[in-house]
């Protein structure tokens, strides 16, 4: 959490900071394209100015904008709402050791602000949670400053879309940045054999699976690729040893 | 555009209970402060998980239109993202994975119509 001295005092925080500027633009592009959906679709300025405050996940804003607009019950939205972020349950999972050391509300605000961006760079940059207290306060603070300016870029840009809806065309898919963004990180981590099989088999997985309702085909693609890639790992290892 | 005009409870209830969901699915894990860890097997199979997140959300968005794949090779979003992906690993350089990726959409997505 990025309003904390010890972490925003810390040189890890400017480090975590840097490491996620060059994405920023991209987080920057969605952000904008969001906030213009949110009041094009028909929501106040005050409603769509919450929505950015308080929900701040992109896609469950996007997923709930026709289902509030069609008037649907409260617990559909809820629910799909929830299937849409079922992937961040995963990624709190492998988080866990990294943040355990910290105080439950820390944790938990550690974990509200993480993103798929802030997530994959976050464990890009540590391989490994830490058992040594001085080097955990620098995975800490360096998460911090990583969600930190996510968070400040997704902020401003929503307020502009939310403010200039009308006169932003949507038409000219500026949104695409972020998908841009994306793909630059997927290069980024695309550095060994097994991973990029892991990529190829959650990439085939999401776009077989596409018709499944409420994006299962995401938190879908990543069960079957995590499985599989794990599966061929132990296989691989087994293997070697026979042959030694 | 008033400020609150059009602003219902209704809707504020509604993103309400989206905050909710948002804390409860970032936070799932951190809510215990029991101890208790993965075995290890598990905890090396989650290393796949950020770039299978990555691909998941990604590639359908390249190479679908309309939830179909794609049935023409002349579309500026796969070509977009080709031209990002071999800036990206020809510099490194994510933000300029994004301005090249984006000078390759534009035209072809504004001028050429695809």
């Amino acid at each position: 959490m990025f309003f904390k001295a010890e972490n925003y005092r810390h040189p890890a925080f400017m480090e975590g900071l840097r490491d996620l500027a060059p994405q920023a633009p991209g987080v920057a592009a969605w952000g904008l394209m969001t906030g213009v959906a949110m009041v094009n679709s028909g929501m106040s300025v005050f409603e769509a100015i919450a929505m950015t405050l308080f929900v701040y996940a992109g896609s469950s804003q996007l997923a709930a904008l026709p289902l509030i607009v069609a008037g649907a019950p409260v617990w559909v939205i809820l629910a799909t709402g929830f299937c849409v972020n079922l992937r961040f349950m995963v990624f709190s999972l492998h988080l866990r050791p990294y943040l355990m050391h910290l105080p439950r509300l820390e944790r938990m605000v550690h974990g509200y602000l993480t993103t798929d961006i802030s997530y994959v760079l976050f464990t890009r940059r540590f391989a490994k949670p830490s058992e040594d207290p001085a080097e955990q306060m620098t995975q800490a603070a360096s998460l911090a400053g990583n969600t930190f300016i996510v968070w400040a870029s997704w902020m401003v840009a929503s307020f502009f879309g939310i403010f200039l809806a009308k006169i932003i065309p949507t038409s000219w898919g500026l949104g695409f940045a972020g998908t841009l963004c994306l793909v630059g990180i997927l290069c980024s981590l695309a550095s060994t054999r097994m991973r990029i099989f892991a990529a190829a088999v959650a990439a085939a997985t999401a776009i077989m699976a596409y018709h499944l309702p409420l994006k299962f085909n995401i938190v879908l693609a990543i069960g079957v690729a995590v499985v599989l890639s794990m599966s061929l790992e132990r296989f691989q290892t087994k293997r070697a040893g026979e042959a030694a | 555009m008033s400020f609150f005009e059009g602003t219902d409870l209704w809707t504020l209830a509604v993103i309400v209970g989206l905050t909710g969901v948002t804390i409860l699915t970032r936070s799932f894990f951190f809510f215990s402060s029991e101890e208790w860890a993965l075995p290890d097997w598990a905890q090396r199979g989650l290393q796949y998980a950020p770039i299978a997140a990555m691909a998941a959300v990604v590639l359908p968005e390249i190479l679908m239109q309309q939830g179909e794949f794609l049935h023409t090779w002349m579309d500026a979003r796969w070509m977009g993202a080709a031209v990002g992906a071999a800036v990206y690993f020809w510099r490194r350089n994510v933000l300029l994975t994004i301005v090249v990726g984006m000078l390759t959409f534009l035209p072809l997505h504004l001028l050429a119509g695809w």
